[in-house]
């Protein structure tokens, strides 16, 4: 089993020794603790009760734009569609310079020259899909030299998809093994690991697949590729925080998450970012460690945060289509 | 970084009035007692002025509810006794908001809890007992099992509306009439309850609500004219009721004190764990009578589990009980804080170590922090005394006989908790766990359904479900 | 003084939710009592048997899924709404059924409470029902009672809705959703319900009611491999055996009808309640 290129020297024994090989990297997986569905499901619907108001709600809906992986992908993506894409993320609301720029956008390897060329020192990422997305069936081969075109083509950062079949039928060596190749054809730039939690079915799997990627290397670990439902849910994203905040007792290292897909308004984005502080902590309320991959979320962010200063309800017609 | 701005629910939903009367035969009337004030313990400000009964309208108060039972209620087919009850139910639902922030004002418990457990309980309790009012012969206790005719109840502060739901319901639903006594220190929501029942059509006397002191209680649970006494409250009042009735017919029902062990084992779900224990402790405060007060953790993981609980506790918000984003209100009483203080203190005295939440506490209001202590063992007060307050024991154990003999050796007898990921462990230690409510991977679930009530000394009888039926019937 | 002019109602269907004409077009009179004509009611089709199973079916997890609880406080909504259009239920039984009034308000209010009692029993059926099993070995063992799915109901006759209400509250009560074919010469108060069903909580597909020829329609119900049992109350006597024929091919629970019609204002037990359910033992060692 491959090594971890970038971790694995500083990693205290019980974790090194649990990427020695396969059968320790299952030892290690299956002996951590299991999720109780319903206990993590009540925590997640207790949290989510919190009332962020006034000062505290624009704060949050100001970061939240600011975590957003402004998303299109889609098979009918074209250069001018990619285009219009990265002018919202670069001026979200034309007529408030003041809002926060996005984190990134986000699209297939084959646009991200083009994205590259739109947001070229705007301080905007371009993330790219990679590794046969969505499904992640192909070789390795295939995977790698995806995730070379979307490096090549100028991406800050790049989302892959575990092998969720190998995962499923217990190859965890496997899944390791690809998420350290794809890491070292990253190079520099920033790895998200999708998990695909709507396919894992489990709590304890979400668990084991997170364990398993930050183990692996990757610096993000995220919830979906928004094309298999369900895709995030506050339960799951609860489950990722944990296993952050964990690693970060046992390593020191702060790894971030990535909920995508499903996320839809201001409501649900101020739900996760309570999420963050309460699970995983204070330093995770960043756009260096947490991320929202959405689409139509933005716009909400924007009507819900010209009602908070106008004082009235926005509506559609003061936000733009991309 | 992120400081929530306060969120505070409204105060004028409560409708608080400047006072409040007893509720007898239907109507609302004077006491003859002193009246007392009801203070809001998060502010120390007094909420209302509440009359209270002298010792004839305790005798007027069960002359109704006999008056009542001879002559409509106790024969009043089971079929519209439902329909009656039901209508409270749904209107408890109808006015839940108002029920749930007068609640939060009298009681100290933040609004979340009021508002998401104590009033939609309340009228799930009303809405399931409603259905067997016409089904008594399904219960299996017989096939026509009558009623035991007038019921006097005492209930205490930690749960004001829902104990009353828990008292109420039962009883009318098998026919009986009441007269209950709420707690001293919060006595508002049962007589919005009171406004309710009236409201509902129900017939004068069937209910009725005497607010007072240990006084009125004493003076109603040992009144010769009811038939049946149900008392919630303390373990040593609850002695003296039973002394008091001793020899004299009367049925009896307590429910009573705990000193519930949380059971904590090495395959446990973690972190699911740690909000179960802290749910256990710091629900409601800590007044909770089947609280899961000690944690009795397997040493292998104890360390372990500490720290995540105290770094989970840390994020527990302690404030203004109005305030949406408060986990945890304001301690009851003056009376009740000096006595978890006190046994705070002995427990220093005796050796256990103390860790303290860091959390910000407010200036007025009786205010106890999150504590929890280690190094506990079994001969110690804090193992032994019910805290009634946001203060838990750990204490380790080895092998599951050892938690259950731990668990076990106590003269309490209400709760467990069990968190373990096999399920086999789970049914074992529910069989021998000497407890009559077992919670596993879960802590302070209740519903309408599920029977609860206590071994030895946390009481005999239990509460809902078809054995609760039991102790408001004569079988 | 001018009279006015009714507006006259319209007798759809009642499946999934949605209040549909027949597939087949077909409509057929509904008299009164005297034999004035009352309304057209839709003649369903076997077309609209298979639909209504298949809305059914597809409204069972949701249905058999929620709380007991949650089901208990659906019924009793309906209980609300049944009240609430007490007058225009009342009418319409003193016409189908040719009674007089105070006689048609007595129904009305039984059908009510009749509906009001099974509101109370989806919360106490487990505890009734169910039991934890003593067996003999370290095992805890228990059964726990299950709706069956979707159930087939062959709606009274005479008793247009005491009869109606009697049949269909326990079938769903206890979790199960329901195909109704309705009394043949006495349809309307069935669409009546389904109104106040549609408009009480209750999820479109959990009851679905069909008006027509019971003949016509009995058979394919009966017979249906998608129906987990049938309800025999309004088959006609010359009909049942035939029916309990059909039912065997795929081994459904039938509950069958004995002689003429009963007295649907004799208060019921909990045969109803138990004729739909299957009883699920699940066994667990005890041990460390």
């Amino acid at each position: 089993m491959a090594a971890p290129s970038t971790t694995s020297t500083g990693l205290p024994p019980a974790l090194a020794d649990a990427t020695r090989d396969e059968s320790a990297l299952r030892r290690f997986l299956h002996g951590l603790p299991g999720v109780d569905q319903v206990g993590v499901e009540q925590r997640a619907a207790g949290l989510a009760t919190r009332s962020i108001k006034k000062a505290a709600k624009l704060w949050a809906i100001d970061t939240a734009v600011s975590m957003v992986d402004l998303t299109t992908l889609e098979g009918a993506d074209t250069a001018g569609k990619v285009r219009s894409l990265c002018a919202k993320a670069r001026r979200p609301d034309p007529e408030r310079p003041e809002v926060p720029r996005v984190a990134a956008v986000c699209v297939y390897p084959d646009m991200v020259a083009t994205a590259a060329e739109e947001l070229r020192g705007t301080g905007v990422g371009i993330a790219s899909v990679a590794t046969a997305f969505p499904s992640g069936r192909s070789s390795i081969k295939i995977k790698i030299a995806d995730t070379e075109l979307a490096v090549e083509s100028g991406a800050t950062e790049v989302d892959m998809v575990i092998d969720r079949g190998a995962f499923l039928s217990g190859q965890y060596g496997r899944v390791f093994d690809e998420i350290v190749t794809i890491k070292q054809a990253c190079g520099d730039t920033h790895l998200k690991v999708i998990l695909e939690t709507g396919e894992l079915s489990t709590y304890d799997n979400v668990r084991r697949a997170s364990w398993l990627a930050l183990l692996a290397g990757g610096d993000f670990i995220k919830t979906s590729t928004g094309k298999v439902s369900p895709a995030a849910t506050l339960p799951v994203t609860h489950v990722m925080l944990q296993a952050v905040r964990d690693w970060h007792t046992q390593t020191g290292e702060h790894r971030g998450v990535k909920p995508a897909g499903g996320i839809r308004n201001t409501k649900d984005a101020i739900r996760y970012l309570v999420a963050v502080h309460e699970v995983a902590g204070e330093d995770w309320l960043t756009n260096s460690l947490f991320r929202f991959g959405a689409s139509s979320l933005l716009n909400d962010l924007l009507m819900q945060r010209r009602a908070q200063l106008d004082g009235h309800y926005s509506g559609p017609d003061y936000v733009t289509v991309d | 970084m992120w400081e929530y701005a306060p969120a505070p629910e409204s105060r004028d939903i409560a409708n608080l009035k400047p006072s409040y009367r007893m509720f007898v035969d239907g109507e609302f009337v004077e006491g003859a007692g002193e009246p007392l004030k009801t203070v809001n313990p998060a502010t120390e400000e007094v909420l209302a002025e509440v009359s209270t009964a002298g010792r004839e309208d305790v005798d007027a108060a069960v002359k109704a509810a006999r008056r009542a039972y001879d002559r409509v209620w106790g024969r009043m087919p089971g079929a519209e006794r439902a329909k009656y009850i039901y209508r409270i139910a749904r209107m408890i639902a109808e006015r839940a908001r108002e029920l749930a922030v007068l609640e939060s004002l009298d009681n100290g418990k933040p609004i979340k809890e009021s508002r998401d457990v104590d009033v939609p309980t309340a009228s799930a309790h009303f809405f399931y007992h409603a259905g067997w009012a016409d089904k008594l012969a399904y219960a299996g206790l017989g096939p026509d099992p009558r009623p035991l005719g007038v019921a006097g109840q005492v209930i205490p502060w930690n749960f004001p509306l829902l104990m009353a739901a828990w008292k109420i319901a039962p009883a009318l639903a098998c026919g009986n009439t009441v007269v209950l006594k709420p707690a001293e220190t919060t006595p508002l929501t049962a007589l919005v309850l009171a406004e309710i029942i009236q409201q509902a059509e129900l017939p004068p006397g069937v209910v009725n609500i005497l607010p007072g002191a240990g006084d009125v209680g004493a003076e109603l649970v040992s009144h010769n004219g009811i038939d049946k006494v149900a008392f919630t409250g303390s373990t040593e009042v609850g002695k003296l009721i039973q002394r008091s009735l001793a020899g004299r017919g009367r049925k009896l029902t307590l429910e009573l004190g705990g000193k519930a062990a949380n059971v904590v084992f090495d395959d446990a779900p973690l972190d699911q764990a740690v909000e179960g224990i802290v749910n256990g402790i710091f629900f409601n405060q800590g007044h909770v009578c089947c609280a899961g007060s000690r944690l009795l953790v397997q040493e292998s993981v104890a360390d372990e589990v500490v720290e995540k609980l105290h770094a989970r506790i840390s994020t527990l918000r302690v404030g203004d009980p109005l305030d949406k984003n408060t986990d945890v209100g304001a301690i009851n009483s003056g009376e009740q804080l000096a006595r978890i203080t006190s046994l705070v203190e002995a427990g220093e005295q005796e050796g256990a170590e103390k860790w303290v939440s860091p959390c910000p506490l407010p200036e007025k209001g009786f205010y106890f922090a999150p504590t929890v202590f280690s190094g506990v063992s079994q001969a110690m007060r804090i193992a032994r005394e019910e805290i009634f307050g946001p203060v838990l024991s750990v204490l380790t154990f080895r092998t599951p006989d050892e938690a259950v003999a731990k668990a076990n050796n106590t003269p309490y007898g209400l709760s467990a908790g069990i968190w373990t990921d096999k399920g086999s462990r789970i049914l074992w230690m529910a069989d021998k766990l000497r407890a009559g409510v077992v919670w596993a991977n879960t802590f302070n679930r209740f519903d309408p359904t599920a029977p609860f009530g206590g071994y030895q000394e946390s009481g005999f009888g239990r509460e809902g479900g078809r054995a609760g039926l039991e102790a408001y019937l004569d079988v | 003084m001018s009279d006015r002019l009714s507006v006259a109602k319209t007798y759809k269907l009642y499946i999934g939710g949605a209040f549909p004409r027949s597939e087949s077009g077909r409509s057929y009179p509904v008299k009164d009592a005297r034999g004035t004509f009352l309304a057209n009611a839709a003649q369903g089709s076997r077309k609209d048997v298979r639909d209504a199973v298949v809305a059914a079916r597809k409204a069972f997890p949701g249905w058999s899924g929620a709380t007991a609880y949650n089901r208990g406080q659906v019924l009793y909504r309906v209980a609300e709404l049944l009240e609430g259009r007490r007058e225009q239920f009342v009418a319409e039984t003193a016409a189908s059924e040719g009674v007089a009034a105070k006689k048609a308000q007595s129904t009305v209010d039984a059908a009510i409470d009749r509906w009001v009692w099974y509101a109370g029993w989806p919360d106490k059926v487990a505890s009734v029902l169910g039991a934890s099993n003593p067996v003999a070995g370290p095992y805890f063992s228990f059964s726990v009672p299950e709706p069956t799915g979707v159930v087939g109901v062959l709606a009274p006759q005479a008793s247009s809705l005491l009869g109606l209400v009697s049949v269909l509250a326990p079938v769903i009560a206890t979790g199960n959703t329901a195909v109704v074919v309705t009394s043949q010469d006495r349809p309307l108060a069935a669409i009546t319900l389904s109104e106040v069903l549609a408009t009480s909580d209750v999820p479109g597909g959990v009851v679905n009611i069909v008006t027509g020829r019971t003949a016509e329609l009995a058979p394919w119900l009966a017979s249906h491999a998608d129906v987990n049992a049938l309800d025999l109350a309004g088959a006609p006597e010359s009909m049942r055996a035939e029916l309990e024929g059909a039912a065997a091919d795929t081994v459904k629970r039938v509950l069958r009808a004995k002689g003429a019609e009963p007295d649907w204002t004799v208060q019921p037990d909990v045969s109803r309640l138990r004729a739909f359910l299957e009883t699920k033992t699940v066994w667990h060692p005890i041990g460390v």
